[in-house]
Formats: C-alpha cells, structure tokens, sequence
C-alpha cells in the first residue's frame, strides 16, 4: 500500500509508530565528531523527521543494534549463571539497501554459518523490522552497485522523503496506522541508485589464489595501516568479537562474560595463549580483510560480504581507500593472468 | 532461549603433574567425545578458552593443559571437588572411519601429543581396527615428557621413537627434532601410510614437508589446528582461514585442504 504524507503528517505517523516500536535512524550527536565542534552521525533513537540527518552518511552503521559493541552474555552471581534481559520493545530500523543488504550479511554468519543458531543475535534480530530509506543519489566514498548491495527487497516498509510529498510504501499490514487510513493514496515503489561515483571491479574468483597473498601490494598497506580497527567498527558486516569475562568483587563471586566487537586488524586478534599469533604485519591484515570481504565470503555463501557502504573509506585516519585496494588487486590479478 | 554458550558445569575428580607446567586434569562426565575436538572452558569472572581433549571413558573427561593464561593460571590452582564450566564438545576430531585398517603412523610433538592420545590408545588397544601402528613423540627437554606411563606402555605394544630436541646424562631415548627421526620409521609401502601430525605450527610444517620427501601421499596425511576461538561456534571469526572455520570444518584437516590453508 503506498501513501503520500506532508512532513506533519508523517511526524504524526512517527508518534503513532513509537508506541508500538523504538525509532532508529540516523541521526546527529552534537559535537560528538573527531574534531572539537564537530558532529557525529550515527544511528539512534528518533521521534520526528527533524531528527533524522540524510544529506550526510552516518559514520557508523547500524549493527549495534543487533549486535552492541559490548554485550554481557551472562551474570555470574555466587555460583549461580543467569541470562540477561533485554529490551523487548520491537525496533524499526531506517536505513538504506546497502546496510539492509549488510544486516543480511549478519544474519548469515549469525544464523546460518554452522548449525548452531547464536541465541543473542537471534533474540535481537526477532525484534526488528526495517523501513528502507530510498537511496538514488549515494555519497562520495559509495561502491554498493558495484557490490550489487543497491537494491533491497525484502523491507517492511520503504519510504522517499521528500518535504511535504513524501512517499511511503507499507508492505507489513502492522505498520499501517489508522492516521495512515486519513492520509493521500498514492502507489509508490522505491527507487534504487544504478551508478555511483566510484566503480569497483572486483577481481573474478576463480583467478584468485594464494600466490597473491606474497605481492607486495600488501606491503604498502604495512607501511600505511596504523592497526586501529575503524574500518571494521564501522564496517556494517564486521561481526567479530572476543569474549571477554570480569569480576566485579573482590571475593570474586559477581561477574560477567560479555562479548565485544574485536577487529582483524587489531595487534591480537590471532594470539592465542602461550603467545603464539598469526598476520603480525598489518598489510597481511589488509589482505586477510579484503579477502574475506571479497572472496573467502562468496566462496561459503555465495555472495560478497562487501556491501560498498563505503564508510571504511571515509573513518580511515590514514586515507586507505578499500575500494581502491579492490581495484588495484584487480588490475594485479588481470596482468598475473595476461588479461 | 536455546543458548549455545551456557557453560555446564563439571567436577574436577583428579589432576595429574605432568610437567612444571602441565598438568592433566580429569572431569566427571558421561558425554559423547570424539579424540581431537576440543571443549571451551571457562572460569566464570575469570575467562574461557578452547581446550583439547585428551582422553574419556564414558564417566570421566581429560585434558591436558599447559599453565599458559588467565583461564589456566586459575585452572592450576583448583582442587578436587571444585568446579569448572564447559560447553562443547566442538568440531571434527579424529574419525575412526578414516584410519580402518591403514598402516598408521602417528607423530605428536609437544603439547600436540594431548589431542592425539585418545586416539592413539584407541588404536594401541584395538590393533584389530588397523593394520600397523609406529609412533613418533617428541619433547623439547626430559622435562616436557607428558605421560610418561603411558609412552611406556605404548612403547612395550608397538614401534615407538620417543626424542627430545636436546637432551641429558640420563636421557635414555632418542635426542634431535622430530622430522630428523621420520626416515627410522619402517616406511615400507610409505605410499600407503597413513600419518596424523600434531604439534606446534614450526614442528609440523617441517614434519609434513619431510613426510612428503620421503614419500608419503598428501591424502594420506592429517593434521590439527590451533587457533584463537571465542565460541567454537562458527561466529566470533578469529579462527576463520581463507573460507574455512577451524572450530567447523576442522581443527583436523586433511593435507591436501591444511596445505592451502594460509592465515
């Protein structure tokens, strides 16, 4: 069912909706950015339209809330082991096709790599449903047509804003309020970018093998990469994350496990105990990301991880771009073949 | 919720001294295990890791673990009746199937010798299973020999070469690193042995390398990982290689997949 709303009444739509649900769209933090004075992006809570910021990519994506960047899986109190509650009013994503399209990248590796289901992701992911913000313009750093993560269709919801027009289509009958029934009738389907700025020719897989991992290509990201894991805590695929267990008395009888986000490229991450770790230069970090993103992913469930959100490229403080690294492996592998 | 990282709860029965710093540690429980998968243990308020099994009777699981972290060092100072937390029994293990009645040889260094051991018993106690068994074991010092009673007994039933990488006066076995003693085996039809490796990455890097020297067949060879993992679930991603989870599809690989398996 389509409709058109004027901005009051989608504010109206908005009220009418938070009863039911919590509002997460992007959104400003007041001088929360890098620099002094400077504003963050981020998802969050919204109530109205005025709320929401959409001439600007958000920095970081939407995955905290399905997976938070610290998450306690358990509460150890005397002896006894207990589950945390959590929120358990439905959330209304707004975002668009590129993290949708991630969101889905979680919910594989979450709910499908292997037989067993991640209960914590699950029990979050159940409470979600997402409105997708039309999105034909893209930004600057933006690669999803190539990544082919541009369309969506599996939404609740998508919705145009557009001043006093705005244009929304409801395909789950529970999103339609009853203001809904007072408001324009007008058939809407969203539309969807078919060129960005930057174009990614990602290298064909079958040409991909070991031997790339010994170019010096990735030497260069050793001499560049200062191991500060940005690109994946902004990364709406990265899922990683390590356990983490504390004590919180000294007779050690409270505690927790929590798991945390943990990042590839981090100094660690592979270390086991004894000392023993694996990728100690960053470039093999560079390579073992773009791997995965690219290739070892769509190898396992047949499509890439990258969704070309394009947000590694704008959080990196040292000016590595993940879609020029794409093509410069391209164009590596089409010269190692003679192409 | 179904949760899959709930740690149950197991009684610590008995410990055993191996080294200064290794020590077997024997649970109560009747769960099913296969040699070579690997539980997550934890301490709760103090951490979890993944840990080998090293042998299981149906009442009782061992594993021999080495004082190396937070969960270990707390580990080391429990006594019997007190409790630890597990959740597992996670990935592969060594399947029986794929040793019937081969000509086995199985070469363990170190702490790699504790995934193994089950395995090896089970071979030493039912010789009928296989064809042939010959076993290399090896230890950096006199001091790191593990399970000492059972290399004897091992030892009494079939061809065994037990070497240290360096060792003393009373040292009575063999002395040099494991790959230098693999041309001692009885390689008669070497095309058809079938070996397992297990043991520090260095160790088995040259063990296969040599293996494959001297004949060996790439199919015939098996080997175990060892990776960082935060579940054993197929979902933390610290043991992930190219598209393959060590805690899923391994940590025991065929060579022909460990041999692509770059980190």
């Amino acid at each position: 069912m389509g409709y058109e709303l004027t901005q009051h009444q989608l504010n109206e739509y908005f009220k009418a909706l938070g009863s039911d649900y919590l509002l997460v769209g992007p959104i400003r933090e007041k001088a929360k950015g890098t620099f002094s004075d400077t504003d963050k992006i981020v998802y969050g809570v919204f109530e109205v339209f005025e709320d929401l910021v959409l001439e600007e990519k958000a920095f970081y994506s939407p995955k905290e809330f399905l997976l938070p960047i610290r998450e306690t899986l358990f509460h150890f109190i005397d002896g006894q082991i207990m589950e945390p509650k959590i929120d358990t009013k439905p959330i209304l994503i707004f975002a668009r096709p590129c993290d949708l399209n991630g969101i889905r990248r979680l919910d594989t590796i979450f709910l499908k790599n292997g037989d067993i289901k991640d209960a914590y992701y699950e029990r979050r992911r159940n409470l979600v449903k997402y409105v997708m913000i039309e999105c034909t313009g893209g930004f600057e750093t933006c690669f999803c047509v190539s990544m082919g993560s541009n369309v969506f269709s599996d939404y609740e919801a998508a919705i145009r804003f557009d001043g006093n027009q705005s244009l929304l289509e409801v395909v789950d009958p529970t999103l339609i309020t009853e203001g809904l029934t007072q408001v324009t009738v007008r058939d809407f389907v969203p539309k969807y970018i078919h060129e960005n700025d930057i174009n990614v020719n990602v290298p064909s897989m079958d040409k991909i093998n070991n031997s790339i991992f010994e170019h010096p290509l990735w030497k260069e990201y050793t001499r560049r990469c200062i191991a500060c894991g940005r690109c994946n805590t902004s990364c709406i695929t990265c899922s990683c994350f390590t356990m983490q267990d504390v004590e919180v008395s000294d007779d050690g009888l409270l505690g927790e496990r929590r798991r945390v986000w943990a990042s590839c490229h981090i100094k660690g991450y592979t270390d086991m105990a004894g000392g023993h770790g694996f990728r100690k230069q960053n470039g093999e970090r560079m390579r073992f990301k773009t791997m995965h993103k690219i290739n070892d992913y769509h190898r396992r469930f047949g499509e890439h991880m990258c969704v070309g959100c394009g947000r590694c490229d704008d959080v990196c403080p040292e000016y590595i771009s993940f879609s020029k690294c794409i093509n410069k492996l391209s164009e590596i592998i089409k010269e190692e073949n003679h192409e | 919720m179904n949760n899959p990282y709930m740690p149950i709860p197991y009684i610590l029965k008995s410990t055993q001294i191996e080294t200064e710093i290794d020590t077997t540690f024997v649970f109560e429980a009747n769960d099913r295990f296969i040699g070579g998968q690997f539980m997550q243990l934890s301490i709760p308020g103090v951490g979890e890791a993944p840990i080998s099994i090293s042998d299981f009777d149906g009442d009782t699981l061992t594993m021999t673990i080495r004082k190396v972290g937070r969960v270990t060092d707390r580990l080391f100072a429990m006594k019997p009746g007190e409790t630890v937390y597990m959740r597992g029994p996670y990935g592969n293990g060594f399947k029986q199937e794929w040793f019937k009645d081969k000509d086995m040889v199985v070469i363990a260094g170190g702490t790699g010798l504790a995934p193994v051991k089950n395995t090896i018993d089970a071979f030493v106690s039912h010789p009928d299973d296989i064809k042939s068994l010959q076993i290399i074991v090896g230890f950096k010092s006199p001091r790191d020999v593990l399970f000492e009673q059972t290399l004897n007994h091992w030892q009494k039933k079939v061809p065994m070469i037990i070497t240290v990488d360096q060792g003393d006066d009373t040292w009575p076995y063999d002395v040099g690193l494991i790959p230098s003693h693999i041309k001692h085996l009885d390689l008669t039809d070497v095309a058809n042995k079938t070996v397992i490796v297990v043991g520090p990455p260095m160790m088995m890097k040259f063990t296969t390398l040599e293996l494959l020297r001297l004949g060996f067949i790439e199919e015939n060879i098996w080997v175990s990982f060892e990776r960082k993992m935060s579940c054993g679930i197929g979902k933390c991603g610290h043991c992930k290689i190219d598209e393959t989870y060590v805690c899923l599809e391994g940590p025991v690989f065929n060579y022909t997949k460990a041999k692509t398996l770059i980190d």
